[in-house]
This record gives C-alpha cells, sequence and structure tokens, in this order.
C-alpha cells in the first residue's frame, strides 16, 4: 500500500474532480465543498507521508504499470518533490477553505476545476518524465484558464484571452523543445537524460543545446522570466480571489521545472551541455527582479500589489537558479515556500478588502472604511511584515539566506543590492497602501460585509506558516538543504546504471 | 525526403508564427492550429524517418521508432482540445469585448 502512495496526490483529485461532475455531488454546493474538504485532508496527509518516506529512504522511482524504466512512465518521489507537495497541499487546503465562503458559486464547476488544477500541480511535482511534465503541464494550464474566467466579466475574459495564447503558443514551444531532446537524447526520462547529457555525440550538442534552451523560454514564460513575464500582472489581479491566491504556486511551477532541468539534466555533471542556461539566466533575472521592484511601486491596487510581488519573487527565485550552486537553491526553496504561501495571504486579503470597500474596492484612494478595520488592518499588517522581510516572520530568514547563498565575491555585488532594494520598495508600497486603505478613510461603510469565519480561518492558517517557519527554521534549512544537494548530485541514482539505455538510438 | 520534410515544416511553422503575431483572435487561432500542425510533424520526424518499416519489432529488418508516434497522439488530442477552447474563449471575447483584437482595443 504505501508503495502505491506517491501516485495518490496524482489519482486523488483526478477521482475526486470526475465524481463532482456525477449526480450525487453535482449540483450540491455543501456536499461538494465537504468532498473537496476531504480530499484536501487526504492529500494533506498522504503529502506528509510521502515527505517522511523521502526522509527515510533514497528518491523512489515509481514505474507505472511496472513498465520498466527508462522507458515505462515514472513518478519520482525526493525530497524536492515531497516539499512542494506538502506546500501545494497546505495552500490548496487553504485556499479552498476561503473559496467555501461563497466564492465558489460565483460561476459553475469550481470544485471540479479546482480538483484537476491540483492534479497537474502535483503531477508536475512528481514526474520523472518530461514528457508527463507536459501532459501535467497541460492539464494544470486547462484548469486554470476556466478558472481564470470563473465568475465571468469583461476584464477577467481580456486577460483570459492573453493568458490563454501566450501559455498554447508556449506549449507549442515546449513540444519543439521535446522533439529535439527526443531526437539528440534518445529519451525523455530526466535521470536518464542526466546520465546521456555527458555522452552526447558532438554533432548533437548544438541541437541538444537548442532544445534544452527552447525548455528554458516555456519554463521561463510559467515562472514570469523578464520578457515573458507581462501577462501576469494584469492575470493574477483580474482574477477571483480564491484563483489568485491558487496561481501563487503557478510560477512557482516553472520555477520547480527549471531546477529538475536545467539544474539537474543540464547542470554541472552534464559535460559540454553543462549549466547552458545560467548564462541567459543572470541578466534576465536582474531585469526580472528590477522590472518587478519598479512595477510594484506603481501599484494603484492591493491586487496588483501581490501580483507585482509575485514577479519580485520569481526574480529573486531565478537569481538563485542562476547561482547554481545547492546552498542558493536551498536558499530558494526556503524563499519559494515563504514567498508561495504569503503572497497567497495577501491575495486573500485583498479580497476581504475589495468586498467591503464597495465601490472604491481595493484601490488606493480615500473612500469607505472597511467593515472591520482591526481585523483586516492586523491581517494585512502581518502578511506585509513577512512579505517585506522585517525580523520576527519568514521574509527575513529568506532574504538572509538569499543573501548568505551570494557568497561574498562578485557574485554578491550583483545580488544584494537588488534584493535589499526590493525589500524597501515593499515597505514604501505597503506603508502607503496600509495608510490608504485602514486610515485615510472618510464616512461610513455603506454595506454590511463581514468577513466569514472560513475566509478568516484561511488566511489565519496561511499567516500561521510564516512563524512556523522560523521556529521549525533550522529544521527547514537542514531539509531544504539535503534536498539542494540531492538535485545537484545527478545523475539521480534512481536508475542504475546497468539499465539506463546504453545508447542513443540509431 | 528529409530536406522536403524540414522545408515543409518549417513554412508551416513560420505562418503559423505570423498568424499568431497578427493581432486578432480568429488570426491567432488560425495561427495555433497552424503551429500544432507543425509540432506534431516536428515530433513524429524526431524519432528519424523511415520508410516501409512498422512501429513493431521483429516485423521486418527496419523498424520505425514508436515512441514519437505515441506522442504526437498525446499532442495531438491535447492540441485539440486547446484549440477548441482557445476559439470558444474567442468567441466569448467577441461578445464581452465587443470586438476581436487580442488587446479589446478597436485601433
Amino acid at each position: 500500500m504505501l508503495q502505491h502512495l506517491i501516485f495518490f496526490p496524482v489519482l486523488l483529485p483526478l477521482l475526486a474532480g470526475i465524481f463532482l461532475l456525477l449526480p450525487p455531488l453535482q449540483g450540491y454546493a455543501r456536499r461538494q465543498r465537504v468532498a473537496v474538504f476531504l480530499v484536501n485532508a487526504l492529500l494533506l496527509v498522504s503529502a506528509v507521508l510521502l515527505l517522511q518516506q523521502s526522509l527515510q529512504h533514497e528518491p523512489q522511482m515509481y514505474m507505472m504499470g511496472d513498465w520498466q524504466a527508462p522507458f515505462g512512465i515514472a513518478l519520482v518521489n525526493d525530497k524536492l518533490a515531497a516539499i512542494m507537495l506538502l506546500l501545494s497541499a497546505v495552500l490548496g487546503f487553504a485556499v479552498h477553505l476561503y473559496a467555501c465562503a461563497g466564492d465558489d458559486q460565483r460561476g459553475p464547476f469550481f470544485h471540479p476545476l479546482f480538483m484537476f488544477q491540483l492534479m497537474g500541480i502535483n503531477g508536475a511535482f512528481l514526474t520523472g518524465d518530461i514528457f508527463n511534465l507536459f501532459v501535467f503541464f497541460e492539464i494544470l494550464l486547462i484548469a486554470s484558464y476556466s478558472l481564470l474566467i470563473h465568475g465571468g466579466g469583461k476584464q477577467r475574459t481580456q486577460a483570459a484571452v492573453h493568458y490563454v495564447l501566450l501559455n498554447l503558443v508556449g506549449s507549442a514551444f515546449f513540444l519543439f523543445g521535446l522533439g529535439v531532446i527526443y531526437a539528440t537524447f534518445g529519451t525523455l526520462n530526466m535521470a536518464d537524460m542526466a546520465y546521456k547529457a555527458a555522452q552526447l555525440n558532438s554533432e548533437d550538442i548544438a541541437l541538444a543545446k537548442a532544445g534544452g534552451l527552447l525548455l528554458l523560454v516555456v519554463f521561463g514564460l510559467k515562472a514570469a522570466l523578464l520578457p515573458l513575464h507581462f501577462w501576469l500582472p494584469r492575470t493574477y489581479a483580474n482574477t477571483s480571489t480564491p484563483v489568485a491566491a491558487l496561481f501563487a504556486i503557478m510560477t512557482k511551477v516553472g520555477i520547480y521545472s527549471l531546477w529538475r532541468v536545467h539544474t539537474a539534466v543540464f547542470g554541472e555533471h552534464g559535460g559540454e551541455l553543462a549549466n547552458i542556461a545560467v548564462g541567459w539566466l543572470w541578466p534576465l533575472a536582474l531585469a526580472t527582479l528590477v522590472a518587478g521592484i519598479i512595477a510594484l511601486l506603481a501599484s494603484q491596487t492591493l491586487k496588483m500589489l501581490a501580483a507585482n510581488l509575485v514577479v519580485v519573487s520569481a526574480g529573486s527565485l531565478l537569481l538563485t537558479i542562476a547561482l547554481n550552486t545547492p546552498q542558493a537553491t536551498a536558499a530558494g526553496l526556503y524563499y519559494l515556500i515563504h514567498s508561495t504561501l504569503m503572497s497567497a495571504a495577501l491575495f486573500l486579503i485583498a479580497g476581504l478588502v475589495q468586498e467591503q470597500r464597495g465601490q472604491a474596492q481595493d484601490r488606493f484612494v480615500r473612500s469607505r472604511p472597511v467593515n472591520q478595520p482591526a481585523l483586516l488592518g492586523g491581517l494585512f499588517f502581518i502578511a506585509a511584515l513577512a512579505l517585506v522581510g522585517m525580523p520576527p516572520l519568514s521574509g527575513f530568514v529568506g532574504k538572509i539566506l538569499l543573501l548568505q547563498a551570494a557568497g561574498d565575491g562578485s557574485d554578491a555585488a550583483w545580488i544584494w543590492p537588488p534584493i535589499l532594494i526590493s525589500g524597501l520598495a515593499a515597505l514604501i508600497i505597503f506603508s502607503r497602501a496600509g495608510t490608504t486603505l485602514f486610515w485615510r478613510a472618510q464616512g461610513v461603510s455603506q454595506n454590511q460585509v463581514v468577513a466569514h469565519p472560513l475566509q478568516i480561518t484561511a488566511i489565519i492558517l496561511l499567516l500561521l506558516t510564516s512563524p512556523a517557519m522560523v521556529i521549525w527554521g533550522g529544521a527547514l534549512t537542514d531539509l531544504s538543504l539535503s534536498a539542494a544537494y540531492e538535485l545537484h548530485q545527478q545523475p539521480l541514482p534512481v536508475i542504475p546504471a546497468n539499465m539506463a539505455v546504453p545508447e542513443v538510438l540509431p | 525526403m528529409e530536406t522536403i520534410y524540414a522545408i515543409c515544416v518549417g513554412i508551416m511553422t513560420a505562418g503559423g508564427v505570423f498568424l499568431v503575431l497578427r493581432g486578432y483572435t480568429f488570426a491567432v487561432v488560425l495561427g495555433l492550429t497552424l503551429l500544432s500542425y507543425a509540432v506534431n510533424l516536428f515530433l513524429f520526424a524526431s524519432g528519424r524517418l523511415v520508410v516501409n518499416g512498422a512501429a513493431i519489432l521483429g516485423e521486418s529488418e527496419v523498424y520505425a521508432d514508436p515512441l514519437p508516434q505515441a506522442l504526437v497522439l498525446t499532442a495531438i488530442v491535447i492540441g485539440f482540445a486547446m484549440t477548441a477552447f482557445a476559439l470558444i474563449l474567442a468567441l466569448r471575447a467577441r461578445a464581452d469585448l465587443g470586438n476581436d483584437q487580442v488587446d479589446g482595443d478597436n485601433d
């Protein structure tokens, strides 16, 4: 039973999504909510069990239907994958709680789509095969297309058109990249690719490089790398609140894929293909960070602010990939967990502010006060502290780790200023946002909207992870460091050397 | 054979990219369709082109690589679904925004 556990994070949401479309559940909001709540709880349990497994054993490869590696479809559970699964389970759990307060009824099929979205995300984290990475990307994308327009509206349709078309072009690029890689490597299994990378024929090197860089474009589009990030702020700011919060993990799927493909396969052990992405990532990641900071300072609404913070955190994370050391990857992993959960919390808070302020929504203008200024202000304050990177909370630890990972050579000179300035910029824009939204109020509120207890629970749950990440910071940094070493120490020991396909196909 | 094949895929890709870069949803959807045709052919060729070879071991001296054929099958299904979705979304955008410009502006 436990050896099949690895498939649960994909299978559970798939089955749940299908059953939610069938009569006993379809059309009954309460039953659907309870069902998805239970599935999310099970996902949490299985993610914890998988993390435990990955701590006790070497990375495990699970062959679907027992077709042998490297031909069968492989799922891999190592520390990195298990951490990401736990992250998506926590996020999904909290965001779904928030959605149950009423946002799920603004359009049809919220719950099944939510399940399919989680299935795609979990699958992308677990897959050990680059073609299945594509398949799971498509699953999470098509669910996200529909979730994006959940609730409808002009703004949303327009943002969705850009998002969908861009991602369809991205998928075409992904397939081109896959084709080139299969033609040169003769395999699509990531562990097997890592073996082959150092042994490619010299005439195939250029082609393989092109394939690897095509994948960089695709993952860059997902992860919001500079020239490819323009879709992000508008998409995230215009979608419904719980969906935006769930999307906080979508850019991280891109980062994760970069780790899997460009850190592991095209990493140190790649021979002539070693570190092909690093030269491109350095300037682009720095530029992403700078562009994110500028956009952050120009934000006009709280949701836009949160979306621009996602870009800033993507820039910081891409920098850790460009640094390309286990320490940097570990710092990136810690920062990734922190920034995903805190951005999601900020999106949820922005949703509450938007509902309570009536006409002014979450725009930074003088208007009527919110109905629960103390509660929302307090939550906003904590989220802001964490996201700016102030001492008691996880943002501070995350930034310290990032700065430490830069070392003290010339890398540090490039990395310290933008990271520190991004903290300052966040501080400035958060003070402006906080004072405008909560203090510069006039008149009395015209609506009686108050936050639902479930919404508050969800936000508190997300915010509590921040002090938890500090209190158990030692354990967590150790864990992320060993996950990073596991990632960098490729080829993965999952295929014994004698089982790797001996030669590239004719 | 390889040259003609490569030229065909190249022309299709170029046409697809040109259409995708047009600012109107109908042209973009057509471009995406062309692009996905080109991708499918490209994937198919990634296992090398073989004439008179079944994708079965032991049937004949030469055999075609079966994996790209399986990949193409998956890619076709996904591409088809995605194009259908993009088309519906384009229609919805046409209704919501009043025109078929991807940015929603008429000029």
